[in-house]
């Protein structure tokens, strides 16, 4: 059905610079990227009324490139279908590769971007799980200049991130990573494509033989944020691996997360499931 | 605040077209009130395809793409498809394979495949159902429609694969 | 010939849809258009307080109306006449239309419903068909005395509960109508439907107009599966209101949330059983108690009750049988047509109960049915003796055979104790009566004329609406094939009640099997005119038809011929005890679905279905094909994805987002065959098979998950929250 405009614009910024003045002095200026999440928004009559400022045709917001310490840059515009197809990213960050492919379908993938994903803030996102195992800085760009900081410090409720008036998420950075790391990505939707997460897990893990050296454990759809499962992580960091660590890490999980029930499952079917994918990751490396 | 209307140049099919709009209106409502009836509304969440058309070459739902993203576009919509009456590979495969049953989400799901057989010129089934995911069918079941793409890729000599 | 009966003959109008061309509803724009929008009732019941226009708008702009306004009578006319077209006093369910709005400019229009608001003063909603204390229809079926049998302490009692959730029937393109309204001429409109009869026969009481005075035209309709059999006549009364009021021409197109909060979806269910088996597995006795949903309104309850109670017991040779069934009331929309109408939910249940009453005597699923399966000469519950052939015992063979069953049984059942997903196979036997209930076809009486055109070619005319199943094509083969002509010479008149006789409904499976065989009739009376005119000699040429055909038109101003349905011989059915021959005649079934269920995430998928029937005759094997695949997909999603949300009686999971029908990813090859054992009174053979594909999937699944995992499943859908309930519980 034909979306209500009153009240909207969206103006389409030549350069970076200009759209940046733009969200600093317009109160009512908002980001627009892809317009996947948006326009859906807008669509069901919830978008807040604004200037939307597009910045999809900023080419500086757009590309993926090696960083000069061998990590990855994700600049903010980069949609999912070049993550997807990018061999940088199959190369070294498959997990995010893997999400760009769960994200909607082609024409979805097409259009959404990374800096989008990101800055719809959803705790369903399928890319945020990848980033937080990762290690990912997010970089925001105002007027005023360039800040950075670790991704896991970004979200800070429901819906809530660090972005501060008039700032943009700019680029994503990701660290290079020691050879040996094994990544596991599965996300548990609706049905196979096209599916909103009920429980994403992004997980990797470094094995000194059957010592795990090192961990990462990023889970999404099971609390306000995509989160980080601390307590399992150090269930398991610098343990020799086994099936009574991995029912400790396991445990562990449910202190981590705080799922709710909601249209799509239960909090009790997300619990569960969210400790069985931990478990069946780890059980992989025994 | 209200937006001025927007004059957006873009070429449809081939030629040069002129859309007007607000520049947050939908692609699809741009394109349909142009005459281009065959882009339809099956949703208006991206989640159907039944919107689906092709812009600078890749596979769009034009229910989620604002009108200002169409300026300077080359797009493609199901009546760019066929030369005159000479029925594009796909669309003969999907009418000799029964593709079609109700035909409401054909356009799109032609498209969809036109765009899949572009990238992956050798699907398997797999990579057809992948490639498909994102146009939901209620009629077929999709079986027609995954051997009408995989027909289709048969038949298609690498001139109709670049159209 | 390539395009006679039993080809493969391209779809008509094929070309028209894959190349943009063809015109539905929403893509034609009537000169002076108006766009309607719908305001509905927040709340599940209540007595509407008032009407508030938001003061800030100039309501001048826009034509309005409300119950008041309505110059014939306020009732949709379909059974029992209980639904409003516009509420007045009271709502009856949340969405519920109260007042209609038209704009010329369609953002006007949309934004209209953020500046209307009904103040409902709130009643006690009943929520749940098990809370509902009202009842729309009931029927009993008896056979035998169950009572009596029942108290045979040699018997083996199996009771067991079923229930099925709400089906949205997602046709990808929403309702549609436009309206037009004029004095002289009447109202006519044009749109999205099933059923061109139904609404003109429901427009003239509301406008209170002579239905002389009415004509509905269907344009190309972007799927129905009966969610456009009924409801468009709501649709169409609202677009003809607006239309009457303003003067203008008006269109009215429903979003997908509302059309999915809004229209009707399939009835809700839950069947008791109770059954006494002999301890080898032959069916004594049978007691079911069948309930439906039917929301606030009647609308089809009654029929969709019929035929679900006629269903119930199956497939099988059972000397007493008891069904009661019961629509209720309860305050949600209300409910309506959906692809097997009642069949589905009630055969769900029985098939689920068969495999349980396996599994109670330690009998192999496939063996139970073969110990009580009907064969020819035999009585079903209703009183129908069947007296064509049927060979359901060959059919599971094929179909077990066709899908590795017994191999695949064993191998799961030894892989599966150590597997993370867990696999099944499961099956189910049932079949599906063609054509309307009973004297239903009698009453409908319908008729299809063919007509000689100037040209030289044929022209069918019949209200049998092409909804994507094959009508066009099925017809023309069919007159093609009788006619002794090409496909290219017959045309198919657009569904217009100013042009086309009343064929009856795209409904219940009769359109080629009732319908195309009058088709078959009326051609052959065209042809019977050419030769007993001597226009023709009694063996002809295609090129001699059409020069007889033209000369013949030129000389007599026209060549027509008219077929009305007459019902088969010896068919008896007694509406009063409702017993006798149900239907003309049944097509038989035999499906069975593999899974893997993997126990990490509880999800259930389907990958593999095999599906076997016996039809009658194929028409065309592409589209007969497609109608089974595409049954199976639909049952699929029922089965394991489709969830209507409910929070206080309204939908809340109204996006195609949150409502999960499976994407091309989510089905497995759907792998059919078809069986032929002709039946007379359908043409070429043919029986009815549209709705056949929607009954078998769902148990088909529940038993192979049943399989799988050992768990007991018996409420549809099976999420894979359920699945993690049952496993949890065991």
């Amino acid at each position: 059905m034909i979306p209500v405009l009153d009240g909207f614009d969206l103006i389409a910024p030549a350069s970076l610079d200009e759209a940046l003045r733009i969200l600093a002095s317009d109160r009512d200026a908002r980001p627009f990227a892809g317009g996947t999440d948006l326009m859906v928004v807008l669509e069901a009559g919830h978008l807040p009324p604004g200037r939307y400022v597009s910045l999809w045709a900023i080419r500086e917001l757009h590309g993926i490139a090696r960083d000069d310490r061998g990590g990855l840059v994700l600049n903010a515009l980069t949609s999912f279908s070049e993550i997807r197809e990018s061999p940088l990213v199959a190369d070294a960050f498959p997990m995010l590769a893997l999400a760009a492919r769960e994200i909607g379908g082609i024409a979805t993938q097409n259009r959404a971007t990374i800096g989008g994903n990101i800055a719809n803030a959803s705790p369903a996102a399928d890319s945020p799980p990848a980033l937080l195992a990762y290690d990912a800085e997010i970089e925001l760009l105002s007027i005023r200049g360039r800040r950075r900081m670790p991704y896991g410090d970004f979200h800070t409720g429901y819906k809530k991130m660090r972005l501060e008036p008039g700032e943009i998420v700019a680029r994503v950075v990701l660290p290079s990573r020691q050879v040996g790391w094994r990544d596991g990505y599965r996300k548990v939707g609706t049905r196979r494509a096209q599916a909103i997460s009920k429980v994403c897990l992004a997980a990797s893990v470094l094995m000194d033989g059957d010592d795990v050296a090192d961990v990462r454990l990023a889970l999404g759809s099971i609390a306000p944020t995509v989160v980080r499962c601390r307590a399992a992580e150090d269930a398991v960091r610098r343990r020799t691996l086994s099936e009574e660590v991995i029912a400790n890490a396991t445990r562990a999980v449910l202190t981590d997360i705080a799922p709710i029930d909601d249209i799509r499952s239960t909090a009790q079917y997300r619990s569960a499931v969210a400790q069985n994918l931990v478990a069946a990751f780890l059980r992989d490396s025994l | 605040m209200t937006a001025t209307p927007a004059r957006i140049e873009c070429t449809i099919n081939g030629e040069p077209r002129a859309l007007e709009g607000h520049p947050m209106s939908r692609l699809l409502d741009a394109l349909r009130a142009a005459g281009l009836t065959g882009t339809k509304e099956g949703c208006g969440e991206g989640e159907c395809g039944a919107c689906a058309v092709l812009l600078d070459g890749t596979l769009v739902n034009s229910c989620l793409t604002p009108l200002a993203h169409a300026s300077r576009a080359a797009i493609t919509t199901i009546e760019g498809l066929a030369i005159r009456e000479q029925l594009h590979a796909v669309q003969q495969s999907f009418l000799e394979c029964g593709g079609a049953q109700c035909g409401i989400c054909t356009p799109g799901m032609v498209l969809a495949a036109v765009d899949l057989l572009r990238r992956v010129p050798n699907p398997t089934e797999d990579d057809v159902r992948a490639g498909l995911a994102g146009n939901l069918c209620r009629c077929t079941g999709y079986m027609r429609i995954f051997a009408a793409v995989l027909d289709a890729c048969r038949r298609m000599p690498a001139t109709n694969a670049e159209r | 010939m390539a395009t006679g009966v039993g080809q493969p003959a391209l779809r008509r109008e094929g070309r028209a849809k894959l190349t943009g061309r063809a015109l539905y509803v929403d893509d034609v724009a009537p000169a002076g258009l108006l766009h309607g929008t719908t305001i509905r009732s927040p709340a599940p019941r209540g007595t509407i307080r008032g009407i508030r226009f938001d003061p800030s708008i100039d309501w001048s702009e826009y034509t309005i109306v409300t119950a008041a306004d309505i110059p014939g009578a306020n009732v949709v006319k379909l059974i029992t006449e209980d639904q409003p077209y516009l509420a007045s006093g009271e709502v009856h369910h949340a969405e519920e239309p109260v007042a209609l709005v038209a704009h010329p400019d369609p953002m006007r229009a949309a934004a209209a419903r953020r500046h209307i608001t009904i103040d409902i003063d709130p009643l006690p909603a009943v929520l749940s068909m098990d809370d509902a204390d009202e009842v729309f229809k009931a029927y009993t079926v008896r056979k035998g005395d169950v009572d009596a049998a029942f108290a045979d302490p040699t018997l083996v009692v199996v009771h067991g509960e079923y229930s099925t959730g709400a089906q949205e029937q997602l046709y990808i393109e929403p309702n549609g109508m436009i309206a037009v309204f004029d004095a002289d001429t009447g109202v006519t409109v044009w749109g999205s439907m099933q059923c061109p009869y139904y609404i003109h026969g429901a427009l003239a009481a509301l406008l209170n107009v002579p239905d002389t005075r009415v004509r509905v035209v269907q344009m190309e309709t972007g799927g129905g599966f009966g969610g456009k059999e009924e409801y468009p006549t709501v649709i169409a009364g609202h677009a003809a209101l607006l239309a009457w009021k303003s003067g203008r021409p008006v269109k009215m197109i429903y979003g997908r949330a509302e059309d999915m909060a809004a229209t009707t979806k399939r009835h809700p269910s839950r069947t008791r059983h109770r059954t006494a088996v002999t301890r080898d597995g032959r069916l004594v006795a049978m007691d079911i108690d069948f309930l439906i949903d039917g929301g606030a309104y009647c609308t089809l309850s009654p029929v969709v009750l019929s035929r679900g109670t006629i269903h119930a017991a199956g497939p099988y040779d059972c000397p007493n049988v008891r069904v009661q069934g019961r629509a209720v009331r309860t305050n949600v929309p209300p409910n309506g047509a959906f692809r097997g109408f009642g069949a589905p939910q009630s055969i769900f249940a029985l098939e689920r109960h068969m495999d349980r009453i396996a599994a109670t005597l330690d009998i192999d699923p496939a063996e139970l049915r073969r110990r009580n399966f009907v064969h020819t000469g035999d009585t079903l519950a209703v009183g129908q003796t069947i007296r064509e052939p049927v060979d359901m015992d060959g059919l599971l063979s094929r179909a077990l055979e066709l899908s590795d069953y017994d191999a695949k049984r064993r191998e799961f059942a030894r892989a599966n104790p150590s597997a993370a997903v867990r696999k099944g196979v499961g099956l189910a036997t049932f079949m599906h009566g063609a054509g309307f209930t009973g004297s239903g076809e009698v009453h409908l009486s319908s008729v299809v004329a063919v007509e000689g055109t100037p040209e030289g070619s044929v022209r069918v005319l019949a209200a049998s609406t092409e909804i994507g199943q094959g009508t066009n094509t099925i017809f023309s083969q069919i007159a093609a094939e009788t006619l002794g002509v090409d496909i290219d010479d017959i045309e198919i008149a657009q569904p217009d009640t100013a042009v086309v006789p009343d064929s009856g409904p795209t409904v219940a499976s009769r359109t080629c099997m009732v319908v195309g065989k009058l088709v078959e009739s009326a051609s052959a009376g065209v042809r019977r005119i050419l030769v007993d005119s001597g226009y023709l000699p009694a063996s002809y040429t295609r090129a001699q038809f059409r020069d007889a055909c033209e000369r013949y038109v030129a000389r007599f101003g026209s060549l027509r011929s008219t077929s009305r349905y007459s019902p088969p011989p010896n068919v008896q059915w007694d509406d009063e005890t409702y017993t006798g021959d149900a239907y003309g005649t049944y097509a038989w079934a035999a499906y069975v679905a593999e899974v893997s269920v993997d126990l990490r995430t509880w999800q259930a998928h389907v990958d593999d279905f095999v599906a076997v029937q016996e039809v009658g005759r194929v028409i065309n094997p592409t589209l007969a094909q497609g109608q089974i695949e595409g049954g199976v997909a639909q049952a699929i999603g029922w089965a394991l994805y489709e969830e209507v949300v409910w929070r206080e009686g309204r939908m809340a999971n109204a996006q195609m987002t949150n409502y999960i029908m499976p994407t091309s990813m989510d089905l497995p090859a759907i792998r059919v065959q078809f069986e032929e054992v002709p039946y007379p009174g359908g043409p070429g053979g043919a029986k009815g098979i549209g709705e056949l594909p929607m009954d078998g999937a769902a148990p088909a699944i529940f038993n192979a998950v049943a399989h799988a995992t050992g768990l007991d499943p018996r409420d549809l859908p099976l999420t894979p929250e359920r699945i993690m309930a049952l496993w949890n519980a065991r």
